[in-house]
């Protein structure tokens, strides 16, 4: 089974809330081509994505099975389901994380602005540093300091940048993830020493630090406290200004509380491969979802 | 149900239950036994070892004199001489030794944690190394034998082949210890690695090696350590000699352990100048060894943290 959000009217709605709330810059940055992953084709440069009859396999394993969907550019697109439903797999799959994985592969096409990320001769490390990622569990690299940390992408790449260069690029990386002040008097100090919260907006600093077109969050909050919860989703809004965020969420409240777009998964039982079962906005899907599956699974009968 | 049953039982009752687990006699007796045992078998290790490092310190310090570490053996029969050229070749061989296997070893080790995986090739030298490091330190001197006096004729002994032959001990302990540290690397520091856009290689070059650094020099001490005391493979190849040689590449050299081993077996007439010396040379050895392990132990806490953050 699968739904489509109705690019055209999402699309709008992202891009207009954008232009409303951004700057020129953000308008801007809407027109231009998105560079490095190749030329834009229909759809205009805004980090929009579509997924194209994608399944995800471990081994023979079929973990997902059969998903289209659309992912608004400058929006916050939330997947929502079960536990074993494939959330995480159809996230990773999106950056090329997935294949990571010994034995795991995904078919089918995942287009970022038009340019589909599974042709041949396209490098998932390319792929990587256009759609970043923060993981469940903070992880900042404990043999770098938080300075290093944020820069953590250009330095593994062997392009660390050096003088004022490095230290505009950290104060707006760690600005953009609200977490400049409460670090910008021990940047030497290394990323173990913060709290949980600052751990993972650290991440998410070293995430855009390296300038994604999308940043995708598995369960970001599932380790943290309400009021780091709090300051992470308020993070995610604002990020949504320039990135396209697709976040994967226990929290029904907090799914209905940032994202524009909601896509629901399932399992018909355990073994069996997850699916879409609903996509759309998010106002629709928490008032009027289509299938009945998605309202028990949101008011909390499932199972 | 059960709850208010639990709640209502009876406190004589608990009373009773305990004190029926009271240790009885035989109980107590059991384990008076069980404790001297145990205590014994420390004290039984712990005293020889003792011994030694006090007979070490109080013959070796006898012959603890500045000539000790100015002189060679050359030309010296009876009292005076020194151990300089010994230490120098150990700290030479060592070097050599460090400087082949260290790189090796840590690479088998990337190999084996970040691509080998269930691979062939992969258990074939996981397989290998566990045999490596079981191999009687004599075999590795012969294996270094033979292979010198192939490439350089017959009977060619050298401060390198010695190196080469302890490599052959010091490399598999290398990998060992390196292969356990790149383990507690914790995965999700390669993904995040991977998920900025960088190559795999660079992952590992710039956070999974500078991560487990601690680790990686503490087992490469432990390594050094292992192979600075090898006597055996060195009388075979590196062979002995009175005077300094600081060329590692042609003429025998002198090493603590088969200065040791000389001194003590090739007596003078004066046998007292001769022991003095061979403890004096054991205490040096000695010293080594503990600088070597107390930088090593001073890393650990560093690899305990990356154990609890896993
Ligand atoms: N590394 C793996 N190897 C094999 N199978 C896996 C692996 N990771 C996940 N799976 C399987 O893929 C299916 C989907 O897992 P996935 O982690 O994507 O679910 P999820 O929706 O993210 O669940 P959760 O909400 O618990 O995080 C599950 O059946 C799971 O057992
Ligand atoms: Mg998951």
């Amino acid at each position: 089974m699968t739904a489509t959000v109705p690019n055209s009217m999402t699309n709008s709605k992202a891009v207009a809330a954008a232009t409303a709330t951004g700057t020129a810059q953000d308008a801007a940055r809407l027109a231009a081509p998105t560079p490095g992953v190749g030329s834009p084709g229909a759809h205009a440069a805004v980090g929009s994505m579509s997924i194209d009859n994608v399944s995800c396999f471990y081994g023979s394993h079929l973990a997902v099975a059969d998903v289209s969907l659309e992912i608004p550019g400058r929006a916050v697109t939330a997947f929502i389901g079960p536990s074993g439903c494939g959330k995480s797999t159809l996230l990773r799959a999106i950056n090329r994380m997935h294949e990571v994985i010994p034995g795991a592969k995904a078919v089918g096409s995942i287009k970022l602005d038009g340019v589909d990320l599974y042709t041949k001769g396209i490098d998932p490390v390319s792929v990587r540093s256009k759609v970043g990622m923060v993981f469940q569990k903070p992880n900042p690299f404990p043999a770098m300091s938080i300075k290093d940390n944020v820069l953590a992408g250009l330095i593994i790449r062997g392009a660390r940048p050096r003088g004022s260069a490095a230290d505009e690029l950290v104060e707006r990386c760690l600005t953009r993830a609200h977490l400049w002040d409460e670090v910008k008097d021990r940047l030497k100090k290394s990323g173990d020493s913060l709290s949980g919260g600052q751990q993972q907006r650290l991440c998410i600093a070293r995430a855009i630090a390296v300038q994604p077109d999308v940043v995708l969050m598995d369960e970001p909050c599932s380790a943290l406290d309400p009021i780091s919860t709090l300051a992470i989703e308020e993070l995610m809004r604002d990020l949504a200004r320039d990135y396209t965020v697709v976040v994967v969420t226990h929290n029904m409240a907090q799914a209905n509380r940032i994202s524009d777009v909601t896509a629901f998964f399932s399992l018909a039982s355990a073994g069996q491969p997850g699916r879409l079962v609903e996509a759309g906005l998010t106002t629709d899907i928490f008032s009027a979802p289509k299938v009945t599956a998605t309202r028990d699974y949101i008011d909390g009968r499932f199972g | 149900m059960t709850l208010t049953l639990t709640r209502k039982a009876p406190q004589s009752d608990a009373v009773a239950t305990f004190a029926s687990c009271r240790p009885t006699w035989r109980r107590r007796t059991k384990d008076r036994l069980a404790t001297t045992a145990v205590v014994g078998a420390a004290v039984l290790t712990a005293v020889p070892l003792t011994l030694v490092i006090w007979a070490a310190i109080q013959r070796g310090s006898e012959r603890l004199d500045l000539t000790l570490f100015t002189n060679s053996m050359r030309g010296v029969v009876g009292q005076g001489g020194g151990l300089l050229h010994a230490l120098t070749g150990t700290l030479l061989i060592t070097a050599a030794t460090a400087v082949i296997s260290i790189p090796l070893g840590i690479s088998a080790a990337i190999y084996l944690t970040e691509y080998g995986g269930q691979t062939r090739l992969a258990s074939i030298t996981r397989r290998a190394v566990d045999i490596m490091v079981s191999i009687p330190s004599i075999v590795a001197g012969l294996a270094a034998y033979a292979l010198f006096s192939l490439l350089l004729g017959p009977g060619t002994r050298s401060g390198l082949a010695g190196a080469v032959a302890l490599a052959m001990i010091m490399i598999p302990v290398v990998v060992r210890a390196s292969e356990e540290v790149l383990r507690l690397v914790p995965g999700d520091l390669r993904e995040a690695g991977l998920a900025l856009g960088s190559p795999k290689w660079r992952v590992i070059w710039r956070i999974v090696l500078p991560t487990a650094l601690p680790g990686l020099t503490a087992g490469s001490v432990l390594g050094v350590a292992r192979i600075i005391g090898e006597t055996a493979p060195l009388l075979l190849v590196a062979g002995f000699t009175d005077a300094m040689n600081y060329n590692l590449a042609e003429g025998r050299m002198a090493t603590l352990p088969v200065y040791i081993y000389t001194q003590w077996s090739a007596k003078g007439l004066d046998t007292a100048a001769y022991d003095q010396r061979a403890w004096a040379g054991a205490l040096v050895l000695m010293a080594v060894v503990v600088v070597l392990q107390v930088a090593a132990r001073a890393l650990p806490p560093q690899i305990a943290k990356l154990r609890r953050n896993r």
